[in-house]
């Protein structure tokens, strides 16, 4: 078979198998090849939410989708177009979701009766027809790995655990790949390992590469030519979300020079980021593993009361804890980052699956009126600059402010261009103005340590330990000039609309919303908020190759808004707003804008597809026969 | 300092507002002297507290303080601890604050060994809500939402700090500054998590709750007070406690020429963990109140290890620039 050039220059790869059948590994070091090879790509890990499902079950798949390009990469990929299945029941989860001529490659070995019993699979679906519409390609994977790795003296079930790098040699070998990157990194990974375990994957992994290339089989495995893309000129690395954001608050530390003191509790899907963070000391990072949820928002607090940054990090159940803590930060104007990774929900919900749910609870969740910034990032290497971002509101308003992320950003991985540190500016805190300290009028002290900037509304950042400014804080309700307790009525007017007024001025430091593709009017824009970002780009973009006048605008503030939002909402016939939940920021747009936006909402744990939103932006284009409806 | 501290340095411009004739005061007088006694250095004081009347206490002492949220007083001092070790931090709670709602945080904190003071002041009532039983009420109490006697077996402070791994537990008493005062001093110098139930009057909802024991007039024959390495004896040294090897358990004995001799009373070895055990958990009533240091082990404190254990000793040695470049960069031209 001759080589093959995908015609719009980018393809689906989806890699499936049971959780303990190396999947991830499998995907991720094909995804750093591809990075190498210089096409863009765009990964998503899709896995159970138990740790090991039973074997052989459709419950117990696990799934890497990378989609790569010569071109722009913004999603993972609506559908795979080639598809290694490791089992029978990776197959059957798989298979409704592959475009008629989808590549299938099955480890024949894995196709036994008592595997289809197990995936609930009535008749071998190779002998069903079902199967008929794509071209198959059966290898038997299990034997061919025993084989190639018999010389080196593996147990069994060592041996078996190598059939994913030997998946992955001929995988290179079908997009014309080198293994010698592969082999540096397993020479790494497994250097406390037996000597034997990095032996054996070696060599499946060259078997499955010459398999793909000599055996008489060959001529049926196609080959794929995908070039590099175009990028901008730089320094690139492959980042997840998570590790995106870890880097970003530990770069928000440097750039404050302070600590950040992250305290969280282990949550689906926000851990990794506690992860990351527990191995970042050196760049002025310590983590606390607190005792749940609640303590660790109090212990962020209590961090930031102290001078350092606290964040706290968790998804929606979690966060639902931290509420109380959250509504004393604000009240006692104390900065905080709460990242929030969204994930399937209401309650446990689905913690493997990703859903843009929370922000409601982010923008409105609070007892009483406690209006917070909420940030939001669009892609796993915009968790960076959204970290940095959050940390500077913060500690400029001194005030807690969402970050929010979700399991779809946290673990998906793409190229990222690195950053420049030195393009950004320092965050500076608030220090206390005059020389209070040496004076002995305690209201005259009081009155300095709620001097608020008049712009911004933070107050100075006072931790215990400045000599001369002991002062008390608390939840209770606050006197404005002198922070004293206080149950005067015009007072607590007073503190409300100035707590309303702080957020509000976040909005005269963040730039103007601007228009990503697209016109600044016109009949259809199609605006986005977090991880929405890729497939709307990319469904903007090929609307706009067939001709219809679309703009996307993606909001990173969703607290406050940009100030020229409205008025540039306001010059588009038509606003499309696709969302992963109910209509949450159609919601925020119409009670803070007043303005009725055409809801796309998908709340299915699985991030939108390119075409879902393509098809709407046709749908709702004026003049479609469907919006006339 | 100039001229020496005084307990008014301690005192902040603020009205006191609890119940006239409440136990407070009097915990505040006696940390208020005490503070001053030992020098304290007000700007490195910290009092962190619940909810309850006994959290009001910071808005009263002149150093840093922060009343924070129900329960949690315990994990607030801990992140900041964590962000500040040379911090003197206090925690102080009650005991439906700490042992109620913030049970979960008291356990952690003692477990983890802070270095903090944990201040439990117990009424085994809740004042501030007026009136409700608490976990530490006796089975039997009457209250707003007990019409008929609670039901439910209360906790024993002290016990459960010393479940908790709290390697100081003291006890004293809201109005004997004499013996609270000693107390407190060594719960401060006390490098770790040093817990200290007070008992505390609470004179409009449990009035004389304690009054069993803390009466001045039979306290000497009520009251036993825990000193490391001296006989454990009361009502002024005519009796004391001695360990029946038979039963495992303490008991109390006449001290005399013709009763048990002295050297046969049980001595008070602070670092023994049973011993303390025995004396936490002993009938109230049937004995003595042990009050004092009851226990006391010392080991690393929880701030001390994370720093020590922090791969660069919290020192920001790295930069986010070269951090971003480890691993597999690749460049574009």
């Amino acid at each position: 078979m001759s080589k093959i050039t995908p015609e719009n220059q980018s393809i689906v790869v989806r890699f499936a198998g049971d959780s303990g059948d190396g999947v991830q590994l499998l995907g991720g070091q094909f995804a750093e090849s591809t990075a190498l090879a210089g096409a863009d790509f765009s990964t998503f890990p899709d896995f159970p939410a138990e740790i090991r499902a039973p074997v052989g079950t459709t419950f117990g798949v696990s799934a890497f989708q990378i989609n790569l390009g010569a071109r722009r990469i913004s999603t993972a990929g609506d559908q795979p177009d080639v598809l290694v299945a490791l089992n029978p029941a990776a197959l059957k989860v798989n298979l409704p979701t592959l475009p008629k001529g989808a590549v299938i490659i099955l480890n024949t070995d894995a196709f036994t009766d008592r595997n289809f019993s197990k995936a609930n699979i009535a008749a071998d679906p190779r002998q069903t027809g079902e199967l008929d519409d794509y071209q198959v390609i059966e290898i038997a994977i299990s034997t061919q790995t025993l084989e190639a790795v018999k010389p080196h003296g593996l147990s069994k079930s060592d041996a078996e655990q190598c059939k994913n790098f030997w998946s992955l040699g001929a995988v290179l070998w079908m997009f014309g790949r080198d293994r010698e990157p592969i082999i540096n990194w397993a020479t790494k990974k497994f250097s406390r390992k037996p000597a034997e375990i990095l032996v054996g994957n070696v060599a499946a992994l060259n078997a499955g590469h010459a398999y793909a290339e000599t055996a008489e089989l060959s001529a049926e495995i196609p080959q794929f030519v995908i070039g590099e893309a175009p990028m901008e000129a730089g320094e690139y690395r492959s980042i997840t979300g998570a590790e995106a954001l870890s880097l970003g608050l530990a770069a928000a530390g440097e750039l404050a020079g302070r600590e950040v003191m992250f305290c969280g509790y282990p949550i689906t899907p926000a851990s990794s980021i506690l992860h990351h963070l527990s191995r970042m000391g050196d760049l002025g990072v310590s983590t606390f593993q607190a005792e749940d949820e609640i303590a660790a928002c109090c212990a962020a607090i209590g961090a930031s009361y102290g001078g350092a940054i606290g964040v706290t990090s968790s998804s929606g159940p979690g966060i639902a804890l931290k509420t109380e803590a959250i509504g004393l930060g604000m009240a006692a104007e104390l900065p905080l980052v709460i990242v929030n990774s969204q994930r399937g929900g209401p309650s446990t919900g689905l913690p493997t699956k990703t859903e843009q749910s929370d922000l409601y609870q982010s923008v409105y969740g609070r007892n009483a009126d406690a209006p917070l910034p909420v940030v939001a990032a669009a892609g796993p290497g915009d968790c960076f600059d959204a970290a940095i971002e959050a940390t500077r509101v913060a500690l400029r308003h001194m005030t807690p402010v969402f970050l929010l992320t979700d399991g779809y950003i946290a673990n998906a991985a793409g190229p990222w261009e690195l950053p420049n540190m030195d393009d950004y500016e320092p965050i500076l805190t608030n220090a206390v103005n005059g020389d209070a300290a040496n004076g002995d009028d305690p209201t005259a002290l009081k009155k300095t340590i709620w001097n608020r900037d008049p712009s911004s509304l933070g107050r100075p950042w006072v931790a215990p330990g400045a000599s001369g400014l002991a002062h008390r804080i608390g939840g209770l309700e606050k006197d404005i000039e002198t922070g004293d307790i206080s149950y005067d009525a015009a007072n607590h007017q007073a503190m409300s609309e100035l707590r309303a007024r702080k957020v509000a001025a976040v909005a005269d430091f963040i730039p103007d919303q601007e228009v990503e593709q697209g016109n600044s009017k016109g009949p259809l824009a199609v605006v986005g908020w977090g991880s929405t970002h890729g497939a709307i780009w990319r469904a903007v973009q090929m609307a706009r190759d067939e001709g219809l006048d679309v703009a996307q605008i993606h909001l990173r503030w969703l607290s406050p808004l940009p100030k020229n939002l409205g008025r540039l909402l306001s010059d588009y016939d038509r606003v499309l707003l696709p969302e992963m939940n109910m209509g949450q920021c159609a919601t925020l747009l119409r009670d803070k804008l007043g303005l009725n936006v055409v809801q796309l909402n998908k709340v299915s744990g699985q991030p939108f597809k390119i075409t879902e939103i393509l098809n709407a932006i046709r749908e709702n284009y004026p003049g479609a026969k469907q919006a006339a409806e | 300092m100039n001229k020496p501290l005084t307990a008014k340095d301690f005192a902040t411009d603020q009205e006191v507002r609890w119940c006239p004739g409440c136990g407070d005061y009097a915990i505040l007088k006696c940390m208020q002297k005490t503070l001053a006694d030992v020098e304290a250095d007000p700007d490195k004081t910290v009092f962190v507290s619940g909810i309850g009347c006994s959290s009001r206490f910071p808005y009263y002492m002149n150093s840093y303080g922060f009343h924070t949220i129900h329960g949690r007083a315990p994990a607030f001092a801990t992140g900041l601890k964590l962000a500040n070790p040379e911090l003197d931090v206090w925690i102080v709670t009650g005991d439906g604050d700490g042992l109620s709602i913030g049970g979960n945080h008291l356990l952690h904190v003692l477990r983890r060994n802070l270095d903090t003071q944990v201040l439990l002041f117990n009424n085994e009532i809740y004042g501030l809500t007026k009136g409700q039983y608490s976990p530490t009420s006796r089975v039997g109490t009457r209250s707003p939402s007990t019409p008929s006697g609670s039901i439910d077996a209360p906790v024993s402070p002290g016990a459960f700090a010393l479940g908790a791994n709290a390697r100081f537990i003291a006890r004293g008493i809201d109005t004997d500054a004499k013996n609270l005062s000693p107390v407190l001093k060594a719960a401060r110098e006390f490098k770790g998590a040093a817990f200290v139930e007070i008992f505390q009057n609470c004179i409009v909802y449990n009035k004389d709750r304690f009054e069993d024991f803390v009466a001045k007039k039979t306290a000497a024959d009520t009251q036993i007070h825990c000193e490391h390495g001296k006989p454990l004896l009361f009502a002024k040294g005519a009796k004391g406690l001695k360990l029946n090897a038979a039963t495992l358990k303490l008991e109390i004995v006449d001290v005399g020429e013709n009763a048990t001799p002295v050297e046969d009373v049980l001595v008070h070895d602070e670092t023994n963990r049973v011993l303390a055990q025995m004396l936490l958990t002993l009938p109230m009533g049937e004995f003595p109140m042990p009050l004092g240091v009851i226990y006391r082990e010392p080991a690393q404190s929880f701030d001390d290890a994370f720093s020590q254990h922090h791969p660069s000793g919290r020192k920001r040695t790295g930069k986010v620039a070269d951090a971003l470049r480890k691993g597999s960069v690749w460049k574009k031209s």
